[in-house]
């Protein structure tokens, strides 16, 4: 039923030409000298969170996109990236290498816990399950009273490394989290193109086949959820230090709907679409919610909207305009 | 724990158990028939309540309040029917949740800015008013009781539909194989309408029927529409029966383990740590449920008949 109507949306993958993303690393690179230049320094932090949110988008992508699985959860590993670096930093440990290996961990062990439960179903009920685990993870959250519970957390320190402190300053934090985001555009490009990836890919096309090749489905796909979720752990981690709190918010249900529509406005299964959709979407809501504070009411028939005419999101509308590669 | 305890906290897992099943009802209908995947469904809910705040308080009859909510919610669904759902049934699910995931950012904030963003109330109404004597003393609101009977007759006239009725057996008929039933001459898209039109007034009742126990707020929808995927999920997709037991198992775990979890876990660990291991654990007991009933049957407790 539903592995085939998820996949109808998305477009056959073609040979990669990251010549798009390419340019938008590019562009990104040189927002700081805009900056300098005059740019209002604001631009800076909201990229910063537009990248550290593509970071997210990109790793949903990996099994939204790719392997055809619509996780409602996602920001749950945000989250659970986010508290553990929080934590950490509270009780006095602010050491990136000591924090990054703890809460790639823990996603690790949370997503291959989840997802060999939400495995074992398809289609419309691994949405709900996915929904259902996101949401235990930010009442979890909530309970958590010696770390702030409903209130969320407030961190008076960053994180360092090895003495230095590279998320101080805003330029180098803005370099940082790009570098970041190249580093996980790039793995998850090698994961895609590699023998897994194509694995991956055919079975979200048809699973039964995939599997009379000889390919363990299930095993595939849950290695694929959690890679997926411990990047998405290294977003929170770099999310956690750019707002310098942590709250049960950053993993609330809405902000899992958010990211697939980041996913989807981008364009489904094309990575750098992804990121297109995370700083687009971050951008709209600056936009809106410097026009109203009810910016939802408009940002919400804009979904509406996009889902009902568009197709192929605006990588498709790149394409349309005779930007990037046809397929 | 006292068995009065026991027994309170018995009837509130109940009367939980009841609201979710009349949520969780319309969701798995238009879910079973229609391979419909509405998350608006919740804001349909709190829609129930809102509009109940409004007519109770302009007619001052509760009744006469929840007639007018109900009819209201019933065409402002049909109109969200008409405008954004009919044009998503044919699509995938991630289109379905995306757009219906946009109608409740729509919704939670339009609420706002008709209601207001503080939490509102309706009184109980006067008839219902007053406690009924358990044993050993011990008092229950006649109100809740009259929301616990009143969900269990509405889930008995949904069975006779569903079961007895020409309309049922086309629904039933639909949930297992809708493009047959479209095939032998039945006016599908009809029979569509009326399935959403149930389900709205479902979740309307109950969103309205909880309006004099809760607080009516933004964003209450999303949270039972979250426990109804759980019920849904543990129950079986497409299943009223399934969604009935879910929805009395769901309610019941929550409600007593959010109530005796401390005690429990008093019987191992010092009080300030079953306090804090407690809240944790009892806020995550229900999804545990749901894990280990689909670790055990992924297709849920009382799956639909004939659904692939």
């Amino acid at each position: 039923m539903s592995s085939a109507d998820a996949a109808a949306a998305i477009p056959a993958p073609t040979r990669r030409r990251p010549v798009i993303a390419i340019i938008l690393f590019a562009l990104l690179a040189l927002l700081p000298v805009a900056v300098s230049l005059g740019l209002p320094p604001h631009w800076l932090t909201l990229l910063t969170r537009a990248m550290i949110f593509a970071i997210a988008a990109l790793s949903l992508d990996l099994i939204l996109g790719v392997g055809g699985l619509v996780s409602f959860g996602h920001a749950a590993f945000v989250g659970i990236g986010a508290y553990a670096t929080g934590i950490m930093i509270t009780e006095g440990q602010t050491e990136t290498l000591l924090i990054l290996p703890v809460v790639v961990l823990l996603c690790a062990l949370f997503g291959a816990v989840t997802g060999a439960v939400s495995l074992r179903t398809r289609g419309v009920t691994f949405i709900m399950i996915t929904l259902a685990f996101g949401q235990m993870v930010y009442f979890l959250a909530q309970a958590l009273s010696a770390y702030g519970g409903d209130d969320g957390l407030t961190l008076y320190e960053r994180s360092t490394l090895l003495g230095f402190e590279p998320f101080k300053n805003r330029t180098g934090f803005y370099y940082v989290v790009l570098g970041v985001l190249i580093a996980c555009y790039g793995l998850i490009s090698v994961i895609v193109a590699s023998r897994f990836g194509r694995a991956l890919r055919a079975a979200r096309e048809n699973a039964t086949r995939v599997a009379v090749t000889g390919f363990r489905v299930k095993g595939i796909q849950l290695l694929a959820y959690v890679i997926s979720g411990m990047i998405a752990g290294l977003s929170g981690f770099l999310l956690a230090n750019h707002t310098d709190f942590v709250s049960p918010a950053f993993m609330s249900w809405p902000r899992s709907g958010e990211l697939i529509f980041m996913v989807v406005l981008g364009g489904v299964g094309s990575l750098h679409g992804a990121i297109i959709g995370a700083i687009a979407f971050l951008l709209t809501e600056d936009v809106l919610s410097g026009l109203t504070e009810h910016w939802k009411v408009i940002f919400g028939p804009m979904i509406v909207l996009f889902v009902l005419f568009t197709h192929g999101g605006l990588v498709g509308l790149l394409r349309k305009l005779g930007l990037g590669r046809h397929d | 724990m006292t068995t009065g305890l026991l027994i309170v906290q018995l009837l509130n897992g109940l009367q939980l158990g009841i609201l979710l099943f009349l949520v969780a009802a319309g969701l798995t209908l238009v879910f079973g028939v229609m391979d419909f995947i509405n998350l608006a469904h919740g804001v349909q809910y709190m829609l129930g309540a809102y509009l109940a705040v409004t007519f109770v308080s302009l007619t001052g009859s509760f009744v006469l309040g929840l007639v007018l909510a109900l009819a209201a919610a019933l065409v402002i669904g049909l109109a969200l029917e008409f405008l954004v759902f009919r044009h998503l049934y044919e699509r995938n699910h991630l289109d379905q949740v995306l757009a219906t995931f946009g109608l409740i950012l729509l919704l939670n904030q339009g609420v706002k800015i008709v209601w207001g963003a503080a939490p509102l109330s309706v009184p109980v109404p006067e008839f219902l008013a007053g406690n009924v004597a358990l044993l050993d003393g011990i008092l229950y609101p006649t109100y809740r009781f009259a929301l616990i009977g009143s969900g269990l007759a509405v889930g008995a006239l949904l069975w006779f539909i569903v079961e007895k009725t020409r309309t049922g057996m086309l629904l039933r008929a639909g949930a297992s194989n809708a493009p047959m039933v479209s095939a032998l001459g039945v006016d599908i898209n009809k029979l569509f309408m009326i399935v959403f039109a149930f389900g709205t007034m479902l979740a309307a009742f109950a969103g309205a029927m909880a309006a004099p126990i809760l607080s009516v707020e933004p964003g209450m929808g999303d949270n039972i529409l979250i426990l109804a995927f759980v019920v849904i999920v543990v129950g079986g997709i497409g299943s009223i029966r399934g969604a009935f037991v879910g929805a009395l198992i769901v309610g019941l775990v929550d409600t007593l383990g959010r109530s005796f979890m401390n005690d429990l876990l008093r019987l191992f660990m010092s009080a300030p740590s079953a306090r804090a291991a407690g809240a944790a654990l009892s806020s995550m007991l229900i999804y545990l449920v749901m894990a280990i009933v689909l670790y055990v049957r992924p297709e849920g407790l009382l799956p639909a008949k004939g659904r692939a």
